[in-house]
């Protein structure tokens, strides 16, 4: 069990991994090449061992854990392995009239020692890719699994150290006392997915070291939809982002739908007919759906459920089984909005419809909440899409679709306010790591004497010239003469 | 009216700052949700109104900085308003082009799609500035701020009194007071104003209070800007020319608020072999630029009051450093003055080489070479900068990938803060985050990711119930094989 391996020392973990970083081995590039090439290795040839973590710490299918997991590490491991060069090279910036002549250049350095702690519902994703942007950059890594996916975390621990560099990248099981006895440390980087409340421990215990963070956290991410679309086409994909992403313990889980008052019917009647396409008229025998991760959780989601105001809005579903940890896939309709399942993120199977007049109303009821990790917009009227996205404000955003933004490496992902700080994927994952260091190129010759105390009125008039681009003026404080003033 | 509110404004702040502060903020979060920071209309605005500020009262805040600071009128000009006016203006250039959304490539699996990176408000901005630019560095990230939408309190530094009372009295006659205010005051003031809920904190300042800072934005997840100080080290080898490096070192320590810059150099390391003759040209060039008695110097602003003026005494009477001061170290408590003071071969654990200096003490600490001189400030806190002169490229390539700081100037000192093309900003314990240019407005913004799809593009793998063909094919989609997607949908491939 995750929690009962005894507790690391932390100060002595990371007096070790500073004296790799310090050697500057992690600096070169063939190192950051090397260690993502063993990633790479690693995920494609433990595939199955993966398959069968993923399965006993969360019910997960092989489809959910290659589609949802593994495709997006490898993506990360290849387009970082290609990419390396460019994002390692050291960039020209324009310089000011105030420094010709010199160079200006941007120039990306690691951080130095970074701490990743990642989240349970997608165990493996969360700890490599952030893993693929901390050895990109150049960093040495201590990577914190989450303790409530402990076969992923004893996979991550046993596997990491037989392909990568392990004086540079650790893996540390645990609980809560290992967490603590690591945040305690100074660290360059802390990267961490989870929740806001230990994100704001989180982000107190880097403060003590003026540690930077990236802190990727949830949300209650809406669905706004509208007449104008395929109903068919936006069920089908409203339906697998949220039960086929860890049966909607997902920080991007579609957690309600707001729904033009006319469209309610179809879209209801459609959902239902396309729930039973999918997982069958008793999901329970479907292999599509992963379970919940625990009974606290589980406990956690009946009590939404069987709160009176709730129970009673049921319309598809409300079915469990304490045992294997299933809830149904369930649909409730128009809950009163003060009710415990929408005062907090749901994270779980349950999927509340609130009926709404249409955008301005959704606007509305999704300003009020803190913003979300992302909102999707499901319409074929742009005037409407653009309305959302110039009057909401989140993370990200999607347009007839939900979760798949996730996937896109051009796009940073990350929230904003409560659903976090910082942002990840593709390049956006090596800059979270590096510090883009500013570095001004000058040489001896060129001496412009104005700049040298004693400063005399001639002397600020030169200035003045050259700082504000008159050049005329300039010349003519340069040769003497006087201008009107 | 106004001298109603005025003094209303006064007697709040004195009797209950909390209520004070509190509403502001209600009412700057009103503005906001009410969407006027929004159009690039309002923004502009507000730019110009700011740019106006700077042009027209410029006597005004040379008139309040030579009386918080002495500073001299050149430096005020060059450093304080030149600096504002230049950011005020590249924003207003540039804004059009910042604030459009940025189109970026979809990808395999979500084809097709496109998608977006599009910049908008972090909502409510708190800026706190410090005593020793106390105008740019209040003015600064404001443009920032107004440039990326966001409504703003200032809380501008109380050490520099006479500044505070003019952008307290300046900002509300150019700018919008429904979204921009300016709150005074010390400590009572700065810890009500932390315990509100904001959408951004930007803070200018020592690594103490940025320590307080992130600790207070964590409550609320605050993203935060902290620029903070450090030692900033010189480097000069036999290679570099010495009267040009040590013009632009003592202009960099001593044309700076007197060293009391986050920027200026702190100590040098010098090659030992050319030691002796830096301790000699930079004596010359001291005097060169502010004569024999600098006391008479009218380019030498002051120590900003007494507590900063005892910390340095006490840096130059301890008893290890006492002996080593081989220019300087006069002083005249009454004017806050303290001469342009060298200092040679102090010992390493004395605090004038352990705390950061902030005033014109200057340390040289002589070095073997290269990797010394390394290994001494990667020993050390990661400064804000460091300044390397020499003129072997070799040498120059190995400081700059082998240092870790802030920024790096070869051969120069300071101009890394005039480039608004470079970040300017702290690691480690010099900071987080940078400003300057586009990067200004980049630091108040949220960059949201939108994703467009239509709804065609179904691939029908991707729904439940998932067999082992579907599997297949989205594998061979995810990997890029075509081909093998193709023959398997065809079901020419099992």
């Amino acid at each position: 069990m995750a929690t009962d391996v005894p507790l690391v020392d932390a100060a002595q973990l990371l007096g070790e991994l500073r004296r790799t970083f310090s050697s500057g081995r992690t600096k070169s590039e063939k190192w950051r090449s090397q260690q993502l090439r063993a990633l790479l290795k690693m995920v494609t040839e433990q595939e199955k061992e993966i398959c069968k973590a993923l399965t006993l710490d969360l019910g997960k299918s092989e489809y959910e854990t290659y589609a949802c997991e593994l495709a997006m590490v490898l993506d990360s491991c290849k387009l970082a392995i290609k990419r390396l060069k460019k994002w390692m090279s050291p960039e020209k910036r324009p310089i000011a009239v105030a420094t010709i002549p010199s160079t200006a250049i941007v120039h990306p350095e690691p951080l130095g020692v970074a701490l990743v702690v990642s989240a349970w519902n997608f165990p493996i994703l969360l700890a490599l890719d952030p893993l693929v942007g901390a050895v990109a950059a150049g960093c040495a890594v201590v990577i914190k699994p989450s303790e409530i996916a402990p076969a992923t975390s004893a996979f991550l621990a046993k596997f990491i150290p037989m392909y990568m560099d392990k004086e540079a990248i650790r893996v540390v099981e645990g609980g809560v006392q290992q967490i603590t006895a690591l945040l305690d440390q100074k660290w360059d980087k802390i990267f961490f997915t989870g929740n806001a409340k230990v994100g704001r421990i989180m982000m107190a215990a880097a403060a003590k070291h003026l540690t930077p963070v990236t802190l990727e956290l949830g949300g209650k991410c809406p669905i706004y939809i509208d007449s104008t679309v395929d109903v068919k086409v936006a069920a089908k994909r409203i339906i697998v982002g949220k039960w086929t992403c860890s049966d909607g313990q997902a920080c991007l889980s579609p957690n309600h739908l707001l729904v033009e008052e006319c469209f309610v019917p179809k879209l209801i009647s459609t959902l239902k007919t396309t729930m039973v396409e999918f997982y069958g008229e008793d999901p329970r025998t479907s292999k599509d759906l992963a379970h919940i991760v625990n009974k606290n959780h589980f406990k956690r989601l009946t009590a939404l459920l069987d709160d009176p105001a709730t129970a009673e809005k049921i319309i598809h579903g409300g079915e469990r089984d304490e045992k294997s940890l299933y809830i149904a896939p369930t649909l409730l309709l128009d809950v009163p909005l003060d009710a415990p399942i929408m005062n907090e993120e749901i994270f779980g199977p349950l999927l509340p419809i609130i009926t709404v007049k249409g955008p301005d109303e959704a606007i509305d009821i999704i300003s009020k909440e803190p913003k979300p990790l992302a909102i999707y917009v499901f319409t074929d009227n742009k005037a409407v899409q653009e309305k959302m996205v110039s009057e909401t404000s989140s993370g990200g955003m999607v347009i007839n679709d939900a979760v798949v933004h996730f996937l896109c490496p051009h796009l940073p992902f990350g929230g904003v306010g409560e659903s976090g700080i910082g942002a990840y994927h593709g390049k956006a994952s090596f800059d979270a790591f590096s510090h883009q260091k500013s570095i001004l190129y000058r040489g001896f010759t060129v001496e412009v004497y104005a700049r040298y105390p004693p400063y005399t009125t001639h002397k600020l008039k030169v200035i003045r010239a050259l700082l504000g681009r008159d050049f005329l003026g300039l010349l003519l404080a340069l040769l003497g003469f006087r201008r009107q003033e | 009216m106004a001298a109603e509110e005025e003094e209303d404004r006064q007697v709040l702040t004195k009797s209950d700052s909390s209520f004070f502060v509190e509403g502001i903020v209600r009412h700057l979060r009103r503005t906001v949700r009410s969407g006027k920071t929004k159009p690039e209309a309002w923004r502009r605005q507000q730019l110009q109104g700011l740019l106006r500020l700077l042009v027209e009262r410029e006597e005004d805040i040379s008139r309040a900085l030579a009386q918080d600071l002495r500073k001299s009128a050149y430096e005020t000009y060059i450093f304080e308003i030149s600096l504002a006016v230049e950011e005020c203006k590249l924003a207003l250039k540039k804004l059009r082009s910042w604030m459009a959304p940025q189109k970026v490539a979809g990808t395999v699996a979500t084809f097709p799609s496109s998608g977006a990176i599009v910049p908008e408000p972090l909502g409510v901005a708190l800026v706190i500035s410090t005593w020793n630019f106390p105008f740019v560095l209040a003015v600064n990230p404001m443009i920032g701020a107004i440039a990326a939408g966001c409504a703003v309190v200032l809380k501008p530094s109380e050490i520099a009194p006479a500044t505070s009372a003019l952008l307290a009295k300046l900002i509300p006659l150019y700018l919008d007071t429904s979204a921009i205010q300016v709150v005074e005051g010390g400590v009572p003031e700065i810890t009500t104003l932390l315990q509100q809920n904001w959408d951004k904190i930007f803070y200018t300042g020592n690594s103490k209070v940025g320590r307080i800072i992130m600790a207070a934005a964590s409550k609320h997840l605050t993203p935060v800007t902290l620029e903070l100080g450090g030692k900033c080290p010189v480097y000069i080898d036999s290679t570099a020319n010495l009267k040009v490096a040590l013009r632009r070192i003592a202009v960099g320590k001593w044309g700076n608020n007197n060293g009391q810059a986050c920027i200026a150099p702190d100590y040098i390391l010098a090659e030992d072999s050319i030691a002796p003759r830096v301790v000699d040209v930079l004596k010359e060039t001291i005097v060169e630029f502010f004569g024999k008695d600098p006391k008479t110097s009218k380019d030498l602003s002051r120590i900003v009051n007494q507590f900063h003026f005892k910390r340095l005494m006490d840096l130059l009477n301890d008893s290890r450093t006492l002996g080593k001061i081989v220019h300087g170290g006069e002083q005249d408590a009454a004017n806050l003055y303290i001469a342009p003071t060298v200092l040679y071969d102090v010992p390493l654990n004395v605090p004038i080489m352990t705390e950061e200096i902030f005033g014109p003490l200057l340390p040289i600490i002589k070095v073997k070479g290269a990797a010394e001189a390394i290994a001494f400030i990667t020993e050390r806190s990661k400064p804000l900068a460091f300044y390397v002169f020499t003129t072997d490229k070799t040498i120059a390539q190995l400081m700059v990938s082998e240092v870790s700081a802030g920024g790096i100037v070869v051969n120069d000192t300071c101009l890394q803060f005039v480039v608004p093309g470079l970040p300017f900003g702290g690691v480690g314990e010099s900071g987080t985050g940078a400003y300057h240019g586009k990067f200004s407005f980049d630091t108040f913004s949220n960059h949201k990711a939108v994703l467009y799809r239509q709804e065609v593009g179904d691939v029908y793998a991707r729904y439940p119930p998932h067999t082992k063909h579907k599997q297949k094919i989205i594998k061979s989609l995810l990997t890029g094989d075509f081909l093998g997607a193709t023959l398997l949908l065809l079901g020419w491939r099992q």
